[in-house]
């Protein structure tokens, strides 16, 4: 029954790939769609980071574009110092710049990671920031990495990597969640000190939690610098940060459904407001305001979206993320 | 079974025990009564390895406690009941009981566990599914003992069992505390409630600021005039 439904899904996630790609290729979908559509899934993927991160393990983290410039600059650098042109050795390069931005990101995860051990709540939040904002100017001055005109490099990664990267680290985040492992970060979350009576080690899943997250965040920033074609310190500022942080509040903390729901609206409406630039800031503050009033929870609260199954994969049975 | 031996705790700069030493033998229920700020819950945080002591010896089943950390001391087979009960509220009941057989992996060993617990709480059972946030205080209580018991525990470590709850509940939780005690569980029990807790314990030790004041047989404790003005309310 199970790879019943989860074959069913791929066919789907298949389907819906193949659609688009040909309705690109005739140019039925604009260059500006399927740019939206590769950023919808570079952000799915920092929102699941940062999910686990806030989200399940409960660790308030406003530092996620730290990682994500981190995982840019990281596989940005491997195609730089390898001069790598278009061609087979791609096939190479790309999956090794790719892992090279995941690795580098998530040890810094594990260095920020370990702080937590004394830190909570709203201090730790500080202490991520500054991590944040300690990356950023780092790379600023860094000559070598191209400092504040920041690093030029080609379009290698496109709509089709970015969605299978997406759904990889869609399946990667349901599985940890749905395992012990995942049991043990939200259990930390509902209760740190019952956690610890109960023999989880708390000090071991916050620090994985803040690798996992980074890692993701990594290869959201690989995604990116060789989408993009440029990338500079200026883009991963607090603001990036903030923006992951409201598309998973905006979700639902503790959802994979619901901050994906959170990464695709507010992507699209960033895309969608810019032709206002003066006016979109105060439409999506609204609209947060709004939202905070009527559903303080998120979109999604801790619930998942549940697909027309009799249970769908996306809900399990004694479903320990449900609940406010 | 337990021993613990000249055991200093600080937080901070404030020196909270001052020089413990007590025992528990198995299959004893032992109690630590004292009033507020006595230092009962800071001596169990310590045993179950949430605080570190930065003096003296602690001793479980011959093994040395300072050494263990928290997650490895639930493997021992010794298990915590925090204080204020702190189920996952937002949890249903069976995954908070799910929760308490974590570093089990022997998945018949913990079925047969959680029909004994509904065994024991009936209520549990009728409530499996209901989030544990929305339970009473009485039936958190019976959750976070019954969560407890699922990690198999040699000794059980309970910090008041009693709080906040009507007369009538405490003295069903104290019934179970000895249903408990009889199926061969050893249980170090921390009440406010000293009444209650000596007419259930064989022994007693009483904490005054950080150090043991009293000790001896429950019995005698319950009729010496000492115990009996300072916190029984006696004459």
């Amino acid at each position: 029954m199970r790879w019943e439904k989860n074959l069913i899904l791929l066919a789907a996630a298949g389907v819906f790939f193949v659609l688009t790609s040909i309705l690109a290729g005739r140019g039925l979908i604009s260059r500006f769609v399927l740019l939206t559509m590769t950023q919808v899934c570079i952000y799915i993927i920092l929102a699941l980071g940062l999910n686990l991160i806030t989200g399940f393990t409960g660790q308030l983290s406003i530092g996620h574009a730290g990682f994500m410039s981190i995982g840019a600059y990281g596989a940005g650098f491997i195609m730089k110092t390898f001069d790598v042109q278009a061609g087979p050795t791609l096939i190479f390069f790309i999956p090794f710049a790719l892992i090279f931005g995941v690795l580098v990101a998530a040890a810094f995860g594990v260095l920020l990671g370990l702080p937590t051990l004394r830190l909570r709540g709203d201090y730790l939040a500080i202490a991520t920031i500054g991590f944040g904002e300690i990356v950023r100017i780092v790379l600023l001055n860094t000559k070598a990495l191209g400092g504040a005109s920041g690093m030029p490099l080609k379009q290698f990664v496109g709509w089709g990597a970015a969605y299978w990267l997406m759904l990889l680290s869609v399946v990667l985040i349901y599985n940890f969640v749905n395992s012990s492992h995942g049991r043990a970060c939200i259990a930390i979350r509902e209760n740190e000190i019952a956690a610890e009576t109960m023999g989880i080690n708390t000090t071991k899943y916050k620090v994985m939690a803040f690798a996992i997250g980074a890692g993701l965040a990594g290869l959201a920033g690989g995604i990116y610098a060789n989408h993009m074609y440029m990338i500079q310190p200026s883009t991963f500022n607090f603001l990036k940060s903030f923006e992951i942080l409201v598309m998973v509040v905006l979700g639902g903390l503790g959802s994979i459904t619901g901050c994906i729901l959170g990464a695709i609206v507010m992507t699209v409406m960033n895309n969608a407001l810019g032709i206002f630039p003066e006016i979109r800031m105060i439409i999506v503050s609204v609209l947060l305001v709004t939202m905070m009033i009527f559903r303080p929870n998120g979109l999604m609260g801790t619930t998942e979206l549940r697909l027309p199954f009799r249970r769908g994969p996306f809900g399990t049975k004694g479903d320990m993320t449900n609940g406010g | 079974m337990l021993e613990l031996e000249n055991v200093h705790v600080y937080y901070g700069a404030i020196h909270a025990l001052q020089g413990i030493s007590f025992r528990v033998d198995e299959g004893e229920i032992v109690t630590l009564i004292g009033s507020n700020g006595a230092g009962k819950s800071t001596t169990l945080k310590t045993i179950s390895g949430l605080l570190r002591p930065k003096e003296g010896r602690m001793t479980y089943l011959g093994k040395d406690l300072t050494a263990v950390g928290a997650p490895d001391i639930v493997k021992l087979k010794l298990s915590h009941v925090p204080e204020g009960r702190r189920v996952f509220a937002n949890m249903t009941v069976r995954e908070n009981l799910d929760l308490g057989a974590y570093q089990r992996r022997d998945a018949k060993g913990i079925k047969k566990d959680m029909a004994h617990v509904f065994e024991l709480f009936p209520r549990l059972e009728e409530r499996q599914a209901q989030v544990a946030g929305t339970l009473s205080g009485g039936e958190q209580q019976m959750l976070a003992i019954g969560r407890a018991i699922m990690s198999q525990p040699k000794l059980l470590l309970l910090d008041e069992p009693s709080m906040g709850l009507a007369p009538i509940l405490t003295r069903q939780i104290f019934d179970i505390i000895r249903a408990i005690s009889q199926e061969g569980t050893t249980i170090l029990l921390v009440e406010q409630n000293a009444r209650m807790a000596l007419s259930v314990a064989d022994r007693a030790y009483v904490l005054e600021t950080g150090r043991i004041a009293l000790s001896g047989d429950a019995g005698e404790l319950m009729n010496s005039p000492e115990v009996s003005k300072a916190y029984l309310g006696g004459r």
